[in-house]
């Protein structure tokens, strides 16, 4: 097994800092926003780049939780997972500029399952999507709006990316 | 967790898996479309041989807000009342392509028997079993008193609970007694001694003869239905007499803790366990138990149902 650094932490903050300013000319200003992490990984993501967001606007900008635990394909073939709590912020979906964040992009499923926890809470005006790593593999036709890092990867190998609020250091490791 | 006809089946921290995940079936009621499609094309047969309201009812609308089919079978009026066993019974569930079962028998014993039988591949979950237990109430119940009373924490440590009434017949109170000491809660038994089974000291936890004298020390109290169709025997004078000396009444309340909570599995007697006032009043749960039991049993068919493919 080798294992190699794919990003350091100061790539992950430029990472951020950059797709928070792509949000931002992308969608002409920060009216009607909202960031939802997925769990967990995109969680600390989501509130990173909704902070950075609100300090170059200077305004709060609106974050939350998307939990899609119960939306996956996959129930059958895996064991239950307990849910996480999802946090919309004023119960509103309807009519916003939903970007979704996620740290790794791999078959798309994840984001599919997002959809669909999304659909049955309201309905959103746009839904993007954001990535810390997008690592190819789509078995759906899904694609990212915005990118941190294109780790071009083997089926076999394995990304683990890292965060400070849950693991103490942020880091993405390639294992292979 | 293969089938749940136990509490015995159930770790710890699988346990406190299902109260975590009942917390986000709870959320399911708040959104604007009140469906998961979680349980999409499966099959969960209710197979109920004795009557019941609220549990059938929990366990059909738990299995519809999944998207799962739902078959809902009552012995009354089926081939059980023409002498069909229950072999037979399953086993016919088992080619229409049940994928979980949920059965009420009034033999003790009998969801155990179906789920250790070869007799059919479907998940089973014991709704209640003669006088033996009722496992999804039990976790209903900690669920509710785990949002009520503690709910900065996962199991229920530095609780406790009295369990008050007929436990010799009680399926709930036994159920209840082993899942408030897997998640560290102390438990304490209140009846008459008629009413309390032989062997009570291997349970594991207190019992008393008094209910006055252990109300003050009480965080919740979960009053048991006096069960007519089981009062086959003396077990005590007069209703009236059990009604005075174990009956739950405004004037027994006031001597509790003023946060403490009442629950009662259902149905009510009025008037003999429970008085109209203390079942209405701002410190009793029961109605919210029934809701809590919804979320529950989604969160118990979503544990069972998942990774059966794998």
């Amino acid at each position: 097994m080798k294992t190699h650094l794919a990003l350091e932490s100061p790539d992950i903050s430029r990472a951020i800092v950059r797709i928070a300013h792509e949000i931002l000319e992308n969608n002409k200003g920060s009216e009607n926003l909202l960031i939802l992490g997925i769990p967990s990984g995109g969680v600390p993501l989501a509130n990173r780049i909704a902070k950075k967001i609100s300090e170059i606007e200077n305004r709060d900008v609106k974050c939350g939780v998307l939990d899609i635990t119960l939306y996956r394909d996959d129930v059958r073939l895996r064991p239950a997972r307990t849910p996480q709590e999802t946090q919309i912020p004023n119960n509103k979906v309807d009519a916003m500029i939903v970007v979704l964040v996620d740290d790794v992009l791999f078959s798309g499923r994840t984001i599919r399952a997002a959809l669909d926890a999304l659909t049955a809470l309201g309905r959103p005006k746009k839904v993007q999507l954001a990535v810390l790593i997008d690592r190819g593999h789509r078995e759906l036709p899904i694609r990212p709006d915005y990118v941190g890092k294109n780790l071009p990867t083997s089926q076999e190998q394995s990304i683990n990316v890292k965060l400070s609020e849950i693991d103490g250091i942020d880091e993405v490791e390639v294992t292979s | 967790m293969k089938h749940l006809y136990s509490i015995n089946n159930l770790s710890k921290s699988e346990a406190i898996s299902i109260l975590d995940t009942a917390k986000s079936m709870a959320e399911v009621g708040g959104k604007a479309v009140k469906k998961l499609p979680t349980l999409l094309g499966r099959t969960v047969v209710n197979l109920f041989f004795e009557d019941s309201t609220r549990t059938r009812i929990s366990f059909e609308a738990a299995a519809k807000r999944l998207s799962a089919d739902v078959i809902t079978f009552s012995a009354k009026g089926s081939s059980v009342s023409k002498g069909e066993n229950l072999k037979d019974t399953a086993q016919t569930l088992e080619a229409i392509g049940a994928d979980a079962v949920v059965i009420r028998h009034w033999a003790s014993g009998a969801a155990e028997t179906l789920a250790q039988s070869n007799w059919i591949n479907a998940k089973v979950i014991n709704a209640g079993d003669g006088t033996h237990e009722h496992p999804t109430q039990a976790l209903l119940d900690a669920f509710t008193l785990r949002e009520s009373l503690a709910p900065n924490q996962k199991d229920l440590s530095g609780l406790k609970i009295g369990i008050v009434g007929d436990i010799l017949h009680s399926r709930v109170a036994r159920s209840n007694v082993l899942l408030l000491n897997l998640l560290n809660a102390q438990c304490v038994l209140i009846a008459p001694p008629t009413l309390l089974p032989i062997g009570i000291e291997n349970w594991n936890c207190q019992y008393s003869y008094d209910l006055d004298s252990q109300l003050a020390e009480l965080d919740a109290v979960m009053m048991l239905r006096v069960q007519q169709e089981r009062m086959n025997a003396a077990f005590f004078p007069s209703t009236r007499e059990y009604s005075r000396d174990f009956g739950l009444n405004s004037t027994r309340l006031s001597q509790m803790k003023p946060q403490s909570l009442v629950l009662h599995p259902g149905p009510m007697n009025r008037g003999m366990e429970i008085t109209a006032e203390v079942a209405d009043s701002n410190q009793s749960v029961i109605r919210s138990q029934v809701t809590n039991g919804v979320s529950v049993r989604m969160s118990v068919l979503y544990h069972l149902l998942s990774g059966d493919a794998a």
